[in-house]
């Protein structure tokens, strides 16, 4: 049993347990957007369509985070960059390597769901995050 | 058009203050801004300030008993003394008004600065953490322009040089390269002495048609503008972009209309104070700017181009860097440093014959401003 997920309509998992970024993309202009929202950031229309997102992508930026930002679940340091999608999306993510000098510009990335322990809660809760592909 | 004038300014310093309220601080700085322009009566207020509450302008002027007129609080993140200061310039020249009081106060958290901005859940997951978002745009600018993390400690050790000698400044300290480098990391490639401090102050001018304010330094434009969509790395600090190349960031769209507004072009700068809330921040500034072409940021740190004694001096008040960042505060503390210069009266750090300066803030929101000063 995994823990709760830290907001509802952020991911999701497939039948055979792949888990996906839930997105939407715009009707009028066909802009993705994640995460998902009823209107669409880049022409405002209210007909957004829900879609999965693509579980790969690449390294387009990286840091770590080594002291805990306000309202923190998880322990420190972690991993945070943004991710380019092989959608074309880009996005800020949790990333599974916390040391930022083994990451590289443009290396392949897959999406992967992990656990905060719920410091000072006692609730823990899913998130998403992007590990490196080595497969 | 009316022109407008700035006839007078006054500041509470930056820092940690126990004890005194930001209304305490408000107090301070329009009482010298006031006393500074001849204890003329004005027409509105403007107060920008992010974290003071309810009616915070309100209560600064209440205490003083200079009330009865409108008073507006105007929020517009790091911004927003330069939202203000659009206001309060605008209804001069549309001859609302002939006297406006523009004044920003704040006392900041400590700490990582709380922002309602992130929904609760991107708190828990870690996404609210400010700095990683600094980190990401300085190693985008390290990786498209060749900035190096050397010329990013050199910007730290130039602007606290410059704030040596800024009396209200915070920190007061010389460092070093090494210094700065010896830091602890906070975001790669962000260490601790890169970054600027949250903290406290109040600074506050008194905006008059210029016809009542005969020889003060004048301000020529004050643009506001907002981010457009796109760009992940952008002030609007979005979870997800698009490709953005092609999209021009809110400081650069404040800066052209700045320029346009004022008939002025980069060349033509004296001095610029702008957003170094890290390093980074303001080497990229010298690209969104326009001080330079775009990926030729690092040559005006490599060449000492923004140095005091350079061709185009940068925060010579010591910037964010050395005067902290109380957000409401920080943009009318920028316009006051150059209505310092442009008077003559910026003490030992006074530039030989400055004649026109810029100021830029560009902060959550996204919101980027830019204010032109002549004399």
């Amino acid at each position: 049993m995994r823990a709760p997920p830290v907001r509802d309509g952020l991911f999701a998992e497939d039948d055979s347990g792949n888990p996906y970024l839930i997105g939407g993309r715009c009707d009028e202009c066909g802009r993705l957007q994640f995460p998902m929202a009823s209107t669409c950031p880049a022409c405002g229309a209210a007909t957004v369509e829900e879609v999965r997102l693509s579980d790969r992508g690449t390294l387009w930026g990286w840091t770590a985070v080594t002291a805990p930002p306000p309202g923190y679940l998880g322990t420190v340091p972690f991993g945070f960059g943004v991710v380019e999608l092989t959608d074309g999306l880009r996005v800020i993510t949790r990333l599974e390597e916390p040391d930022p000098s083994r990451l590289r510009f443009g290396i392949p990335m897959r999406l992967t769901l992990v656990e905060l322990e719920g410091e000072g809660t006692d609730s823990p809760v899913t998130t998403y995050s992007f590990a490196v592909d080595d497969a | 058009m009316t022109d407008v004038a700035i006839a007078g300014t006054g500041m509470h310093p930056f820092g940690r203050f126990e004890g005194t309220t930001v209304t305490e601080m408000g107090v301070t700085a329009v009482r010298a801004a006031l006393a500074d322009a001849g204890d003329p009566d004005f027409q509105a207020a403007f107060c920008a300030t992010v974290y003071s509450g309810v009616a915070a302008g309100h209560k600064v002027l209440g205490a003083l008993g200079r009330t009865g007129m409108p008073i507006v609080n105007v929020e517009a993140g790091c911004a927003s003394g330069g939202a203000a200061l659009m206001l309060a310039a605008g209804a001069i020249r549309a001859g609302q008004y002939d006297t406006v009081l523009v004044f920003g106060i704040e006392k900041m958290p400590k700490g990582i600065i709380r922002s309602s901005f992130f929904e609760p859940w991107r708190e828990q997951a870690g996404l609210a953490a400010t700095p990683a978002y600094f980190a990401l745009r300085a190693q985008r600018l390290m990786r498209e322009s060749g900035v190096t993390k050397q010329q990013l400690a050199e910007v730290v050790v130039k602007n606290r040089t410059n704030g040596l000698d800024n009396p209200t400044a915070m920190i007061r300290k010389p460092t070093t390269v090494d210094e700065v480098l010896a830091s602890r990391v906070v975001c790669e490639p962000l260490h601790l002495h890169m970054l600027c401090s949250p903290n406290e102050g109040a600074a506050a001018v008194v905006l008059r048609r210029s016809d009542l304010a005969p020889g003060a330094p004048r301000i020529v434009a004050a643009a506001l503008r907002s981010h457009l969509p796109g760009s992940v790395l952008g002030e609007a600090t979005p979870l997800s972009g698009v490709p953005d190349d092609d999209i021009t960031p809110p400081s650069t769209l404040a800066a052209r209309d700045a320029y346009e507004e004022a008939g002025v072009t980069p060349t033509d700068l004296d001095l610029v104070e702008c957003q170094d809330t890290d390093a980074a921040r303001e080497v990229l500034a010298y690209e969104e700017l326009e001080l330079c072409a775009p990926g030729d940021a690092g040559r005006l740190v490599a060449d000492g181009t923004t140095q005091r004694d350079g061709p185009l001096p940068v925060n010579v008040s010591g910037g964010l860097l050395s005067k902290g960042e109380p957000l409401g505060a920080s943009a009318l503390g920028q316009v006051v440093e150059l209505a310092d210069q442009l008077r003559g009266r910026a003490g030992a750090r006074q530039l030989d014959g400055a004649r026109v300066g810029l100021a830029h803030t560009v902060g959550r929101g996204a919101n980027a401003a830019v204010v032109i000063v002549t004399r």
